[in-house]
């Protein structure tokens, strides 16, 4: 239990052991209980909640941030060789062979997750009390947010695979039923319906993980699994295949290449499940689980050379798609997805990086959330209208939103001095540091990343909030754009500070990396760098900047229409990219019509064939009796005929055998 | 005088009865063949009584007597029944239980 | 030859006299069985059933069963061919069959079927059984052969006796239910009887027979009715006369009714309409 980091490759001074829950850790439970009793009095409580349910369900996620401060701070007093608390619950599965208890592990990793988690999912509480104020089920959308936070917080809590994989699944269907939560619109039943089918594929890799980890080590728990790994109990073929099954599962909860297509279409949801679920919290759990299973990451070179082609090709294909939609949420979670291939390229780069992917992961769920919060204040503000060129110079009309928008947005693309630029500097570093081609390669995605970034950014900003109107505020199509009240202004207003501060928060000093290493183990020491750090950072400036010049030439400095030109009228890249780069289609005919034709091909051989036989033998027998049914003509003299014929026949048989 | 020719001249009385039955269609008649086959029978339990020297074959032959006068009672009166309400004795015209 | 052997040979042998009387009955029998299943009247069939039944008794004596031969003749030809005779006298006796075949196939089948049956079971007779000696029941009918089957019959069959004897009075039973037939109506009285006759149109007195006031009372001469005319309904249709449903038609000269009136009624009968009473009265004639 003790080594579990030695193979990290960090040194024996960054092992460290788990201990048993003392004093508070005693409470871990609490965590999780107060939102899901949140979840059970709104659920069960029905109409009875109904005006109070919004303040029992922020009150829940709010007790849970407290305490989950407290724990925090209980934890940071401790040295860091005790800084891995776990408490076993109970002893859920004591079959024989497989034994799992149900414990909660709270650690530096988990607690920055449940600080997250509890952080943002309170302010994003608040601020739905204003978003979802008129809303019918307004009770019923506060107890799936706090079915999610418990959720969420199993996931982050769990000490052991297959607990972990109940907090998945039980994010997952919390994520399902807040995409559809206004199931009544065709587009949020068929999102959340996609939602679901596709993080099923990932849901059967990590299952299949999780197989492989009992069938090889006997154990789910993550000691037992990481101390098997350390003491080389895996075959290399074998942790290969139990990280790239992870691998799967992790693509599908956090939007990765090929299973992103969910994601985009889940923001038919609430814009603050948009915030919370699909831009801060579960979608970064891919991150989580990668860098919670370092250990099996650490071991296997080719399972992270896979994580790192996975990531690339999603940071790309979040920015190209992202500069083509006009659809302001559309563009945060195309965004979303091109972030989180940050965060996997993070990861993939091994020890160096571990900690880089979960600094870039907090400050991302700061100014993402920010960012949605604030489109949905827009949205709010503007009936409901989506479409960012229907909008422009809205800055005079909600100067709140303008401001904290402004400020995620300088976040997103790296402005000097706040959170991207500490966490995606340091990401595009280490990648080119990866040293050799496939270093170069990296690199220069991740800085092409940060260009197209903040070129896609910089057009959904100005497009909303600079410019010309768009917009009339008088005819059918009247619009009257105000600001929103303070109840959600304030949340904003605290998620744009976190963008501000975070970064720098986190990163000056090596603060958040040293406070992980009794998780993730120490980042490994840089060698030479690549690149010099100062050249590096001035060349990501200058191509983020060039991307805002693109940007502002082409939307600020030029008239926009109104509705966006056809496609007969745009270069093909841009038509691919409004496509989604065709990869819905792709899966649409090489996975889902297929699918349609196998199922159908089963039915209908279940139908002919096997029901076929059934219904073969019943009609034979049908149509044999009708025939010789015939045989029952009534006349008693046929039956006699038949009977001597059977005499005749029984006495030729008995001589028969009586000769032979 | 070898018994067998009692056995052999049973056999072909018992088949000329079994003919009977199957080709007249008058239920009396029918009956009659049916009675020529129970007497065919007893001769040849008769005989065989005497090949094996026991008279348990004599015995047997007088059950089937017995046998035979309930059953020509019994069927008589049921031949009498159908011919009140039918007007017929012929076994043909009794078909109604069939497919 | 040993007398021993002679004694032997004469218990399992039968005798010759025996041979001569199976030779003689035995074709008697079987031309008997073919004549009862040909025969279109029903009463020939019986009849030549009675004589099967008589041959088989005779063959039941000769095998050393007289006990069996005479219960043959008496309860099979004597009682239960009487109770065939009698319900075919029941259901018509007049009636004799048609031959004709009417289920398709039938009758080629039953005759090979039957040639099959018999050339099946008579081969393997001859064939194993001819060779074996009879062992004789001299033995066995020693004191007796109705004294030795009595014995059997109360000792080791005795529940079987009982049971058929049971069997029998079921079967009485059973024949009084079935010929049993539930009165619908009230009981008709003489007295209704007489009621009717009245309210009929028809004559109340029984009607005359032939040849009443006639000068000759032969079956074929009309009674005369009180005015001299002949009652052509006191004769039977046969010999002139009318049934009592059909309109009365001229008899005149067309059979022998016609000259049978006297002298002092020469035009007898030639005017029957009017004559005759067709009153549909009951049971006048009886």
């Amino acid at each position: 239990m003790s080594s579990v980091h030695a193979l990290a490759g960090v040194g024996a001074e960054g092992a460290t052991s788990v201990v048993g829950a003392t004093g508070a850790f005693n409470a871990t439970w609490l965590l999780l209980a107060l939102p899901l009793a949140g979840a059970a009095v709104l659920l069960l409580g029905g109409r009875r909640t109904d005006r109070t349910g919004h303040l029992i369900g922020t009150l829940a996620a709010a007790a849970s941030f407290v305490f989950g401060l407290v724990l925090f701070f209980t934890l940071h007093g401790r040295s860091s060789s005790g800084r891995e608390v776990s408490s076993n619950l109970f002893t859920w599965l004591p079959v024989n062979g497989l034994k799992v208890n149900v414990g909660l592990l709270f650690d530096p990793l988990s607690s920055v997750f449940v600080l997250l988690i509890t952080g943002v999912g309170t302010l994003i509480h608040i601020y739905s009390i204003g978003y979802m104020a008129h809303d019918p089920g307004r009770r019923r959308f506060f107890a799936y947010m706090n079915l999610f936070l418990a959720s969420m917080l199993l996931l982050v809590l769990a000490n052991d695979f297959l607990v972990t994989f109940v907090g998945w699944e039980m994010v997952g269907l919390s994520s399902y039923l807040l995409i559809k939560f206004w199931e009544y619109k065709p587009a949020a039943a068929t999102a959340a319906n996609k939602a679901f089918y596709v993080n099923r594929v990932g849901d059967v890799g990590f299952l299949i993980a999780i197989m492989l980890m009992f069938a090889t080590v006997g154990t789910t728990s993550f000691t037992g699994v990481f101390n098997a790994v350390a003491q080389h109990a895996i075959g290399y073929g074998t942790l290969t295949a139990i990280a790239l099954t992870l691998l799967l599962g992790a693509a599908s909860k956090s939007g990765q290449f090929p299973l992103q297509t969910w994601l985009p279409d889940a923001m038919e949801g609430p814009t603050p499940i948009s915030a919370l679920i699909h831009a801060a919290t579960m979608v970064t759990a891919g991150v989580y689980l990668i860098a919670r299973s370092n250990p099996i990451f650490t071991g296997s070179q080719a399972a992270r050379t896979v994580v790192l082609i996975v990531a690339a090709i999603t940071i790309l294909l979040g920015c190209v798609i992202g500069c083509a939609y006009d659809d302001i949420k559309k563009v945060l979670a195309y965004s979303t997805v091109s972030q989180i291939g940050y965060m996997f390229l993070a990861v993939g780069l091994g020890p160096a990086g571990y900690a880089l992917g979960i600094l870039h992961l907090l400050a991302h769920g700061f100014f993402k959330a920010g960012l949605f919060l604030g489109a949905g204040s827009v949205i709010h503000g503007m009936d409901d209208e989506q479409d960012a060129r229907r909008f422009g110079g809205l800055w005079r009309f909600m100067p709140v939103t303008w401001v904290t928008f402004g400020l995620g947005y300088l976040a997103i693309i790296g402005f000097p001095g706040l959170s991207g630029f500490f966490t995606k500097d340091k990401i595009i570093e280490a990648a080119f540091d990866k040293g050799g081609t496939s270093g170069w390669i990296l690199g220069c995605v991740a800085l092409l990343g940060a260009g197209l970034t903040a070129f896609y950014m910089s057009r959904i900003f100005l497009l909303t909030f600079h410019g010309e109107r768009r917009w009339s505020d008088s005819g059918p199509d009247a619009k009257h754009p105000h600001e929103s009240p303070t109840v959600m202004t304030a949340p904003m207003i605290v998620l744009a500070f976190g963008s501000v501060f975070a970064g720098g928060l986190l990163v000056l000093g090596g603060s958040l990396q040293h406070w992980l290493t009794p998780s993730i183990g120490r980042s490994a020491e840089v060698g030479a760098h690549t690149i010099n750090p100062a050249v590096l950072t001035v060349l990501t400036l200058v191509v983020a900047a060039g991307g805002f010049a693109g940007a502002y030439l082409r939307y600020q400095l030029r008239p926009v229409a109104a509705v966006a030109p056809a496609d007969s009228e745009v270069s093909p890249v841009t038509v691919a990219a409004r496509h989604d780069l065709f990869l819905n289609a792709f899966n649409e005919a090489v996975l889902m019509r297929p699918g349609q034709y196998l199922t159908r091909f089963l039915v209908w051989s279940e139908a002919v064939g096997i029901d076929g036989v059934v219904r073969g033998i019943a009609a034979g027998v049908g149509g044999l009796s009708g025939r010789m049914r015939r045989a029952q003509t009534g006349f008693v003299r046929t039956y006699a005929l038949s009977m001597l014929t059977g005499s005749v026949l029984l006495v030729g048989a008995l001589l028969l055998v009586k000769a032979s | 005088m070898n018994p067998s020719n009692y056995l052999v001249l049973a056999a072909i009385l018992f088949s000329i009865g079994a003919v009977g039955v199957l080709v007249r269609r008058n239920a009396i008649v029918v009956f009659m063949c049916v009675e020529l086959m129970l007497n065919a029978a007893n001769l040849t339990l008769v005989t065989f009584s005497r090949i094996q020297g026991t008279l348990d074959g004599q015995v047997i032959a007088f059950f089937v007597m017995v046998v035979a006068a309930a059953e020509v009672v019994v069927g008589l009166a049921i031949i009498l029944t159908i011919f009140r309400t039918r007007r017929s004795a012929s076994v043909d015209d009794v078909n109604l239980l069939k497919y | 030859m040993n007398p021993a052997i002679t004694a032997a040979t004469e218990i399992t042998r039968t005798g010759s006299g025996e041979q001569v009387v199976f030779w003689i009955l035995a074709p008697i029998a079987v031309l008997a069985a073919f004549g009862m299943v040909l025969a279109r009247n029903a009463v020939h069939g019986a009849l030549l059933l009675i004589a099967d039944l008589f041959c088989l008794a005779i063959f039941y004596m000769l095998q050393s069963a007289p006990f069996l031969g005479f219960v043959q003749i008496i309860v099979y030809a004597g009682a239960i061919m009487v109770l065939f005779l009698f319900v075919l006298m029941l259901v018509g006796v007049d009636s004799s069959d048609s031959l004709v075949e009417t289920l398709r196939g039938q009758r080629p089948a039953a005759i090979v079927l039957g040639t099959g049956f018999a050339g099946l079971i008579a081969l393997p007779i001859i064939h194993v059984i001819s060779g074996t000696q009879a062992a004789g029941l001299s033995a066995a009918n020693n004191g007796g052969n109705v004294q030795a089957i009595a014995k059997l019959l109360f000792t080791t069959y005795v529940f079987p006796f009982e049971i058929v004897s049971a069997l029998l009075i079921i079967a009485a039973i059973g024949a009084m239910v079935l010929g049993h037939q539930e009165r619908t109506g009230p009981k008709v009285t003489q007295r209704e009887m007489l009621k009717r006759r009245f309210a009929s149109s028809g004559p109340l007195t029984p009607r005359p027979g032939p040849g009443v006031r006639a000068r000759a009372d032969a079956v074929d001469t009309p009674a005369l009715l009180p005015d001299g005319r002949p009652a052509l309904t006191s004769i039977a249709p046969e010999y002139g006369g009318q049934s009592e449903e059909e309109p009365a038609v001229p008899v005149n000269g067309t059979n022998g009714a016609g000259e049978t009136p006297g002298p002092d009624d020469p035009e007898g009968g030639a005017p029957a309409g009017d004559s005759a009473p067709v009153g549909a009265g009951s049971g006048g004639s009886r």
